[in-house]
């Protein structure tokens, strides 16, 4: 062997047949040309939309919105508000609908998924029905009936059905009393946090102790006095710092109370409904793919049916749920967009209905409400991402 | 869905390549004008059983048609909502939009857009049921009002009841036709348009006797044809073929009569009629656009009629929509 030969690695190769440097490079290029293609997208709209003498730029979000908005969350009123004001309103719409929703969805989603799978044929076929019709129909046409059947089958404003306790309903709403809270109702608040905070340490403290000797705490009883009875405690110990501003009917409308709108509850009624019934196939998979073997064993090892589902199935169960629940959030988060049809005051409906029709910026609006969507439901993929994580088989 | 597409149509048009600026010869060479209507607004647009379309807008376009074709069916309407409309004019998906559209200071500006002029003089006004017993807006504090998106009067009605010192409630929907359906269904007490489209909307409630529209006019809404800024010919082309009806019904021109009309000796009426003078050319249009205009279609009086006034269950007064010799408003500068 000659001294000049290398001694190990593989062959040299020239610099441009090397498959790191290659692979690199290819990267770079399509990297330009995406760049090149973003820059030469946006730099064309400016010059057109000039040429077009259509007005860009952000300018707008400053500008008074002069247009009243059904239910907004946070203070705002058409001369004093602008357009940037308005689109709070609506995101926060959008997000307490879909909040809500999300919350809805998931238990009703549960307990038809469970119910399917139950021994009693009524109610599992009843679930198997409930998840085929709504599943197979289109969700805007939901909509659109929950809507028109709310309106319709609700009374005159001036024969509006008396809840006991002074709440009303009609066709403008549901109208409860709202709470009113006078000096000294803070103290029920820092009760409730301390009851919160107990009960968190208690369940901790409980699971421990099962861990370490195999004794059980009465845990929803410890959680229900701290969380419940606490509060009630301070509220009566201060002598019920509380009123309440009941719905008085007006000449046209009612006024005072809480009052939420038809347009709302059609929206969160029409979604949860839909998103439940996709939800509780999710389930309905989720619990079959825990392999059968695992029921008996922990039958095998005395466990009553109700611990066996709540102990071995569902936390397996989960791994299987968690992934495709996220898409079905997500889902139910951009379906809330369908509010337009029907009247809701969501980011779409204020946003790209009429701050774009007024201002003009189609381009502007379209990009920060795709942004915000974007956002919306990477956030609420990656929360569900880190819960997965926990409940992911470890494998050691 | 349609708004996302012509969305993306926008957008994609305006990164690909400004909107063309030769609207007359893309039009010709397509054989037919691309009209955005109101689909919904009996009087103004709408297609009837058969699928024809009807309306003082519809008719305005079908009169651009036959100046440029001398076929007022080279037509093809797209049925808009007031909230896509200048989307779809911006995005060259219509020429031009004639749709009971507000002319105001900045959709001429910061949207794009030319008014061409005022096809109908309006105002808004408010709809309630005669059992609420009103007989005046100002009487409206605290009331619910149904309104349609993306419109003028959607502002006009903040504006109104915030400088008479009322409150009110305001339910919003992306088009008329749900706004009116939700009224119907006493979500409002009230539904507020413009005072034709009141007129117009009445006769489509499930009883149409039980509303009154309010007296109050609370706004100026002077509806007219738009096309896109930065093609002044098209722009031309369109301003003239109003111009062109108002000047008709002054000068005695109607449908039946413009054939004799052509013998005239009134020089104003060889001049309109191409019978003197090159004035349809200098447009880019034929000698004899008007006669094809009003042979086809008609005067201004004349499709006012047909479409909202005697001629029509609406039955409008023609009021400021009347020539300005007559007391109305319409007023058109002289064809030489």
């Amino acid at each position: 062997m000659s001294s000049d030969s290398t001694p190990s690695g593989p062959a040299r190769v020239a610099f441009y047949n090397d498959p790191k440097i290659r692979s690199i490079f290819y990267q770079l290029a399509l990297l330009a040309a995406i760049a090149f293609l973003v820059y030469g997208a946006v730099s064309n709209a400016i010059e057109n939309l000039a040429r077009a003498n259509i007005a860009s730029g952000f300018g707008f979000w400053n500008n008074t919105a002069g247009f009243d908005i059904s239910q907004t969350l946070i203070s705002y009123s058409s001369q004093a508000s602008t357009y940037g004001r308005a689109f709070w309103v609506g995101l926060l719409n959008t997000l307490l609908v879909a909040g809500l929703g999300i919350v809805f969805a998931t238990i009703l989603g549960f307990i038809v998924g469970l119910s399917r799978l139950s021994k009693n044929w009524l109610l599992s076929k009843v679930a198997g029905g409930f998840v085929e019709t709504i599943r197979n129909l289109p969700l805007l046409l939901q909509l659109l009936f929950w809507y028109n059947a709310v309106l319709k089958a609700l009374p005159d404003i001036r024969d509006s059905i008396v809840i006991p306790g002074g709440g009303m309903i009609n066709n403008r709403g549901l109208f409860l009393p709202r709470p009113e809270f006078l000096y000294g109702f803070e103290m029920v608040l820092v009760a409730l946090a301390v009851g919160v905070a107990g009960s968190i340490g208690f369940y901790i403290w409980a699971r421990k102790r099962q861990e370490r000797t195999g004794q059980q705490a009465p845990v929803a009883a410890v959680v229900l006095a701290l969380v419940i009875g606490l509060p009630l405690a301070v509220l009566a110990l201060k002598g019920f710092p509380l009123s309440f501003s009941y719905p008085q009917a007006g000449r046209f409308n009612i006024a005072g109370g809480v009052e939420i709108l038809p347009e709302f509850a059609a929206l969160l009624f029409g979604l949860s409904i839909y998103t439940a019934a996709f939800i509780a196939e999710v389930v309905r998979a989720g619990v079959l793919a825990v392999s059968h073997g695992q029921v008996e064993a922990a039958y095998s090892l005395g466990l009553q049916p109700r611990p066996t589902l709540r102990l071995i199935v569902v936390p397996q169960a989960m791994r299987v749920i968690i992934p495709p629940l996220t898409s079905q959030y997500l889902n139910l988060t951009k379906n809330s967009s369908l509010a337009v049809a029907i009247g809701y005051p969501d980011l779409v409906q204020v946003f790209t209905g009429t701050v774009l029709n007024q201002t003009g910026q189609a381009v502007e609006v379209v990009a920060i409400t795709m942004l915000v969507y974007l956002v919306i439901s990477l956030s609420t993929s990656l929360l569900m991402n880190i819960y997965n994580r926990r409940v992911a088989l470890v494998e050691r | 869905m349609y708004k996302i597409a012509s969305l993306f149509a926008l957008a994609v048009l305006l990164a690909a390549q400004g909107a063309s600026a030769q609207t007359l010869k893309t039009v010709k060479d397509r054989g037919a004008l691309n009209c955005g209507a109101n689909g919904t607004l009996a009087g103004f647009g709408l297609p009837d059983a058969q699928g024809a379309w009807t309306g003082l807008d519809v008719d305005f376009c079908r009169a651009v048609a036959a100046a440029i074709f001398d076929d007022p069916n080279k037509v093809k309407f797209v049925a808009l909502t007031a909230k896509d409309r200048f989307t779809a004019l911006q995005s060259g998906e219509v020429d031009v939009l004639a749709r009971n559209t507000t002319w105001t200071s900045s959709r001429d500006t910061s949207l794009g857009l030319n008014f061409t002029g005022v096809n109908y003089y309006d105002g808004q006004g408010f709809l309630v049921r005669k059992s609420l017993k009103v007989n005046s807006a100002l009487e409206l504090n605290g009331a619910s009002v149904c309104v349609q998106q993306g419109t003028t009067t959607e502002l006009n009605l903040a504006d109104y009841f915030r400088a008479s010192k009322m409150t009110l409630k305001t339910v919003t929907f992306a088009t008329a036709n749900e706004a009116v359906k939700a009224y119907d269904a006493g979500r409002c007490d009230a539904y507020t348009t413009d005072a034709s489209g009141l007129y117009s909307e009445r006769l489509r409630l499930a009883s149409a006797g039980d509303h009154i529209i309010l007296p109050e006019i609370i706004s100026k809404e002077p509806l007219g044809p738009a096309v896109r800024h930065g093609d002044d010919q098209w722009f031309d082309v369109v301003k003239w073929v109003h111009f062109a009806m108002v000047n008709a019904e002054e000068l005695g021109i109607t449908q039946k009569n413009v054939g004799e009309m052509l013998k005239s000796d009134n020089p104003e009426i060889k001049r309109l009629l191409g019978t003197e003078g090159a004035f349809g050319e200098q447009l880019g249009l034929t000698k004899d656009w008007v006669v094809r205009i009003v042979g086809k279609v008609g005067n201004y009086g004349e499709i006012f009629e047909k479409n909202v006034g005697q001629g029509s269950p609406m039955k409008i007064a023609r009021g400021l929509n009347g020539l300005w010799n007559k007391g109305g408003l319409q007023y058109a500068p002289p064809v030489r």
